[in-house]
Formats: C-alpha cells, sequence, structure tokens
C-alpha cells in the first residue's frame, strides 16, 4: 500500500477510536466535566497524564532540538521529567486532599481573596493558550506532509476532532481518549526508534544503542563529537550555555512543569490521596518510556541527516541525487537548500545557510537549475569558517529542528506502515495536549470567573453550559493561532514555564508549607514573579536586549527561577509584617497535610 | 480529623523528613551529576557514555522515576504507621 493510503488509514482509524470513546463517556455534571467524576483509576489517570503532559513538544520537537544542541538538551530532558517528582513529592497528594476544581480554586480559596483567584485566573488562561497554539500548528505540519492538505485544513480538522469529545465529554472524555491517545503515541515514537537503533548499532533499545559502538570503531557519540567538530559545530557532547544558565534554565522548566495548570488539574480526577501519589508514579514510567527515547533518537537522527547529506565521503551530494524525502520536506518549507558555491551539491554544515532576514528562506514560486525551490535570500557565497579552515564547506542547507522526528524514518528508508504510524503518534501527541489544554481555560472561566467571581447563583447546569461554550471560544482562538502562528512562539512558550514556575508554583508551595503566608504576601509574591519575569522576557524578545545584557548569565528561558525566589522572598516579607491568616485558614492547611478524608473531589 | 494534634505535627514532620531525603538524591543526580560537576565525570566512561552527559541525557529518569515510587511506598507506611491512610 502507498504511503498516503496507509497514513490515511492510520490517521483515520485513530479518529474514529477517539470519537467512539467520547461518545461512550460524554459528562452530565460540572463534576464530571472538570474532573471526570473524581473516580478515575491510578493508572489510567498515569497514561492520561502522560498524554496530557507530551505535546507536539515532547513527540515532534525535543528530539529535534537535542539532536541540534547536544549535551545542552539535558536541562529540557531533566526539566521536563523532574519536575514530576516535585509534583508528586509537593503538590499532587495535598492538591487532592484539599479537593476542589482548578488551581485558582485552591489559590483563591487558600488566600481567601478574590484578587488572588483572578491573578490565577489569568496565568492559568495566558500558559494555555500559549500552549494550546504550538498543538495545533503541530497538527497542521503533519497534515501538509503526510496528507497533502493545506497546513489551514489540518488545523481545521484537528479543531473539529477535539471540539467533538472535548466538548461532549469534558475531562471524562478526554481522560479516556488520552489513553488510548498514550498508547498511539508511545507506540509511534518507540517503533521507529528500535529500528533506528537496530539498524545503526544493533541493539533495539535505543537507551543503550546510544552508548554502542560502531562497525568503524568508533562509539556513536564519539562520532557525533568528531562530525560537529569537522563541520564546525560545537562539540555533542559539550555544551555551550554556561553552567549557572543551564542550572536557572533546568530549575525553571522543572518548577514550571510542575505549576503547569492543565498538568496539576489531572491528580484532582483520582479518589485518593494515595492514588494521586501513585498515578505521579505512573505518569513518570509512561513519560520516560519516550523522553529515555528521545536521546538515542537525537543522536542516530543527527548521525543519519549529516551523512546522508554530506555522503559517505563527506564532501555533499548532487541535488539530483538526494533521496525523496530531501524533496518532501522541501516542499512543506521546513527544508531549504541554496547552492552557495555553485557545484551543484548539497552541503551541510554549521552556521546559517540564509544569512539575510533572521537566517530563515523566503521561497519564491520559482525552481532553480538543478531543480530545488528558490528564495529570495542573497547567496553569500564567503563564509569567513572555511577561510579560516574551521570547516570543509559554507552550510547550504536550512533544517527547521522539528522535521527531525518526522523526518527519521523517511531518512532512515523505515518501512511505510512505521511513518504513518509516526503521523498518526504526532496528531495524538498534539490532540491530547490541546484538549486538556482547552478544558483547564474553559474551567477557569466558567467555573472560577463565573461561578466563583461574577455570578455564583447560577446552576450546576449553567455553569456546564458556560463550561462549554468557553470550550467553543477557546477552541476557535486556539485554531486562528494554528493558522497564524504568531512568529515568537519559542519565546512565548518559554514565557508559559516562567509564568508557572515564577508565579503558580510558588504560591502553591508557600499555600502548602507555611501556614503563615497570608493573602497580602500571597498577592506580592505571585505579581512580583509574574511582572518581573513577563519584563525580562518582553525585553530579550521585543525590547532589543542582547545577550551580554542577560543578569548574571542567565537567559531569558531561565529567568522564571529568579522570578521564584524573588516571590518567595517578597511573600515570605510581606506576610511577616502582615496579620496571620484567619483561624479556618489554618485549620484549612492542617487538614489538607492529612490524606484521610479526602472523598471525591467536591464544590463548597 | 481523627488523630490528636501531637500526633498529626508527628506525621508532618516525618513526612517532611522524607520529602527532604528524596529531594536532596533528586538534586544531586540532576543538579549535581549532570550539571554542576558534569566536566569531572564526563572523565568517566559509562557503557559508552562519558558519564556526566549520561547522567543528563539517561541516568537521571530512570532516578526520578524510582524516587517518585520509593516516596510511593515511604508514604504509604507512613499514613498506616499514624492511621491516617483511607
Amino acid at each position: 500500500m502507498s504511503l498516503d493510503v496507509l497514513t490515511f488509514l492510520f490517521v483515520g482509524a485513530s479518529f474514529v477510536l477517539y470519537i467512539g470513546i467520547a461518545i461512550w463517556a460524554r459528562a452530565g455534571s460540572t463534576k464530571e466535566f472538570y474532573v471526570a467524576g473524581g473516580g478515575v483509576p491510578p493508572i489510567a489517570n498515569g497514561m492520561a497524564t502522560a498524554a496530557d503532559w507530551m505535546s507536539a513538544a515532547s513527540f515532534i520537537s525535543l528530539a529535534g532540538l537535542v539532536s541540534f544542541i547536544g549535551r545542552d538538551g539535558s536541562a529540557y530532558l531533566m526539566g521536563w521529567t523532574g519536575g514530576y517528582v516535585l509534583l508528586a513529592l509537593l503538590l499532587a497528594p495535598y492538591l487532592r486532599k484539599f479537593g476542589k476544581f482548578t488551581v485558582p480554586d485552591f489559590i483563591g480559596d487558600r488566600y481567601y481573596s478574590q484578587t488572588a483567584r483572578v491573578i490565577a485566573v489569568v496565568c492559568t488562561i495566558v500558559i494555555s493558550f500559549t500552549y494550546v497554539a504550538g498543538q495545533m500548528r503541530g497538527v497542521g505540519i503533519v497534515f501538509s506532509r503526510y496528507l497533502h492538505v493545506d497546513i489551514n485544513t489540518g488545523v481545521i480538522i484537528g479543531m473539529a476532532i477535539v471540539f467533538f469529545y472535548a466538548v461532549l465529554g469534558g475531562m471524562k472524555g478526554i481522560t479516556y481518549t488520552q489513553v488510548a491517545q498514550y498508547c498511539v503515541l508511545i507506540l509511534a515514537f518507540t517503533v521507529p526508534a528500535f529500528f533506528l537503533s537496530a539498524q545503526i548499532t544493533g541493539h533495539f533499545l535505543p537507551q543503550i544503542g546510544l552508548g554502542a559502538t560502531l562497525d568503524s570503531g568508533m562509539s556513536v557519540l564519539a562520532t557525533l563529537d568528531q562530525l560537529s567538530i569537522d563541520l564546525g559545530f560545537h562539540q555533542y557532547t559539550e555544551g555551550k550555555k554556561s553552567t549557572i544558565d543551564l542550572f536557572f534554565l533546568t530549575v525553571a522548566l522543572m518548577c514550571g512543569t510542575a505549576g503547569l495548570p492543565h498538568v496539576i488539574v489531572r491528580f484532582f480526577t483520582v479518589p485518593r490521596v494515595k492514588d494521586a501519589r501513585i498515578s505521579a508514579g505512573y505518569a513518570l514510567i509512561f513519560i520516560a518510556l519516550l523522553y529515555t527515547a528521545v536521546p538515542g533518537v537525537a543522536g542516530f537522527g543527527r548521525v543519519n541527516l549529516i551523512q546522508t547529506i554530506n555522503g559517505a565521503d563527506g564532501t555533499g551530494t548532487a541535488y539530483a541525487e538526494m533521496p525523496a524525502w530531501f524533496k518532501n520536506w522541501e516542499n512543506t518549507g521546513l527544508l531549504a537548500w541554496q547552492d552557495r558555491n555553485g557545484d551543484g551539491k548539497v552541503q551541510y554544515s554549521a552556521g546559517k545557510a540564509f544569512d539575510a532576514g533572521k537566517g530563515k528562506p523566503k521561497f519564491t514560486e520559482e525552481r532553480g537549475e538543478h531543480g530545488e525551490r528558490l528564495t529570495s535570500n542573497a547567496i553569500t557565497s564567503a563564509d569567513p569558517a572555511v577561510a579560516a579552515g574551521n570547516k570543509p564547506f559554507a552550510n547550504e542547507v536550512y533544517v527547521d529542528r522539528d522535521i527531525m522526528v518526522l523526518a527519521n524514518p523517511d531518512i532512515a528508508q523505515l518501512p511505510n506502515w512505521v511513518i504513518a504510524l509516526v503521523a498518526a503518534g504526532a496528531v495524538a501527541a498534539a490532540l491530547s495536549t490541546a484538549a486538556g489544554l482547552l478544558l483547564v481555560i474553559s474551567t477557569a472561566i466558567s467555573h472560577d470567573l463565573m461561578k466563583k467571581t461574577i455570578n455564583p447563583d447560577i446552576s450546576d447546569k449553567q455553569e456546564l453550559m458556560y463550561a462549554r461554550l468557553a470550550a467553543i471560544v477557546a477552541i476557535c482562538i486556539a485554531g486562528y493561532f494554528g493558522i497564524n502562528p504568531p512568529g515568537f512562539v519559542a519565546q512565548v512558550v518559554a514565557l508559559a514555564f516562567g509564568l508557572a514556575c515564577a508565579s503558580v508554583f510558588p504560591a502553591i508551595i508557600m499555600g502548602i508549607f507555611w501556614t503563615r503566608h497570608n493573602s497580602q504576601g500571597a498577592i506580592a509574591g505571585m505579581l512580583v514573579g509574574l511582572v518581573t519575569t513577563m519584563c525580562y522576557m518582553y525585553y530579550f524578545a521585543f525590547g532589543g536586549g542582547t545577550p551580554d545584557q542577560y543578569f548574571m548569565g542567565i537567559s531569558p528561558g531561565g529567568f522564571g527561577t529568579v522570578g521564584a525566589i524573588l516571590h518567595l522572598i517578597v511573600g515570605f516579607v510581606v506576610s511577616s509584617m502582615t496579620q496571620e491568616p484567619p483561624q479556618e485558614i489554618q485549620d484549612i492547611v492542617a487538614d489538607l497535610r492529612i490524606p484521610r478524608g479526602a472523598g471525591e473531589a467536591h464544590d463548597h | 480529623m481523627s488523630i490528636s494534634n501531637e500526633q498529626a505535627q508527628a506525621y508532618w514532620r516525618e513526612n517532611l523528613r522524607i520529602i527532604m531525603t528524596h529531594l536532596a538524591v533528586w538534586f544531586v543526580v540532576s543538579y549535581g551529576c549532570a550539571i554542576l560537576f558534569v566536566e569531572q565525570l564526563n572523565e568517566i566512561p559509562f557503557f559508552g557514555f562519558p558519564l556526566g552527559f549520561w547522567f543528563g541525557q539517561q541516568g537521571s529518569i530512570f532516578v526520578f522515576v524510582i524516587l517518585i515510587w520509593t516516596y510511593v511506598v515511604s508514604m504509604n507506611k507512613l499514613d498506616e504507621k499514624y492511621d491516617v491512610h483511607e
């Protein structure tokens, strides 16, 4: 069967499965809509959490990122898994005992303040929208490459599917769809990883394969280091980031992960405190299955990419002889070639191939003499690093990092069904996360804003209607961002983690572990964390800041950690200077520390 | 609450102790081995990996999984000891 038919079958079958589950698990009450009735078994919740968490970023982008930045990718690998240790030890059990529906619920009640609640609502909505835009783009990329539809049509199909099960099923529909999506995405990631590893190293497990020795007698990592140095890249196993920057970035990603509302809310769905801890344990196992395979996929992908493009002799491959995947990805605009030295060969090395315009190719409709897509970027043939003898030739290839995972099976010439499976997996990863985020947004609006802030008198039925309406609006906005992606996605995602790390995470931790913390301290802390982090990121993204102005050498991605530290200090000082919280609040804190009596998630 | 105040405080103290020991390990494998002392550890080969690099990309994740499960087991025991389990 052709790849197109197979892809259509795999993706289509997965959609039928998701819709079937959605119909089976319709939500009838707000409790089912918000927390799936509070009766999800821990292992199912673990899978749902893993699917919720592993987004298009984990599935599509992470291996690409590690592949291109080598050791510094450790910050993301550790940050996005180590956060679960914080979640399991410091947050999940207590929030489950507290027994409400949302993160703003906890912050509003614990700090007995509507202001605190509204700040938490704003953080939740900003964080979740930021994230959801990336998911929709992921769906668009997959559709445009494999189903040959326009990216926009792909986004609309994705929206329709999510609309169906998120609006109809709420948390209940989402939870059980996510269980199915986890199975699809983990198969889709690990099967090609096994193939790749076996093909390159003879070991099935990429976790072991990455350390294996190749036929040449060098290990995979030594080969990568050698290739990287020869081509003018930094050594794969050495970092480029300073120790302090890497440290702060890792802290920001870990605390940010633990503070993301759509992850936290999953722990409200299990029956007991004990189950909250256990499901965090399951979730991390399921996540680790993918994350520990990532470095292997990244390393093998990089070796394959360099060797395929530069050829066995390392001098480049004639464009006419490039395999089909190169041209397919060129058609999506995520890969481009310009013949800087005019020898008709494709050559890949360090540096930007397209100097003008931030290094991104701007395609024209025309084709060049070899059949390549032409761009309007000016061709610069001179490359000082070549003249200096640091690399054999100037870089002629633009590769979007996001295509690594998707292109890997193509590059390694794996069977068509594996490629089709990867497409279905990428869609599953994007949709499961998008649905979880949309639910958090709709809950924040219907529950925290409508019910708890604006109009407390609405009935359960009305609240459910508002939740569904909010979900519909949120899907439309997410779809808009998917079709018109903001050009600053990377900065915005860093912002999501920064905000979660600097505002949500410390507020919850202090609320649980420091009985004396009061509303004034919490509000001051959250605002300080929020404002400093936002200003710092804004300044370096849009305000013309340059890296040499970094505070202590910390890049914007790691600044959330500084925001969190300021939050803790300001919160502590303000709280100590103002009066202690009322006795009933202190009793609530004492109570949430004792597991017994969690019962079901309840609404007062 | 079915247990006395003193017992609740004793339970909380032991809980904090369990959290702190687990977080200490969490810190050492990730921030210690993979960031602060990565250069030194990279001198040691480990199944084809430089050891510091291995901790950053594989080892720490395995340790995180083990940590959550030992925490689950210790807390379940603690809950039963103080009779606060469900």
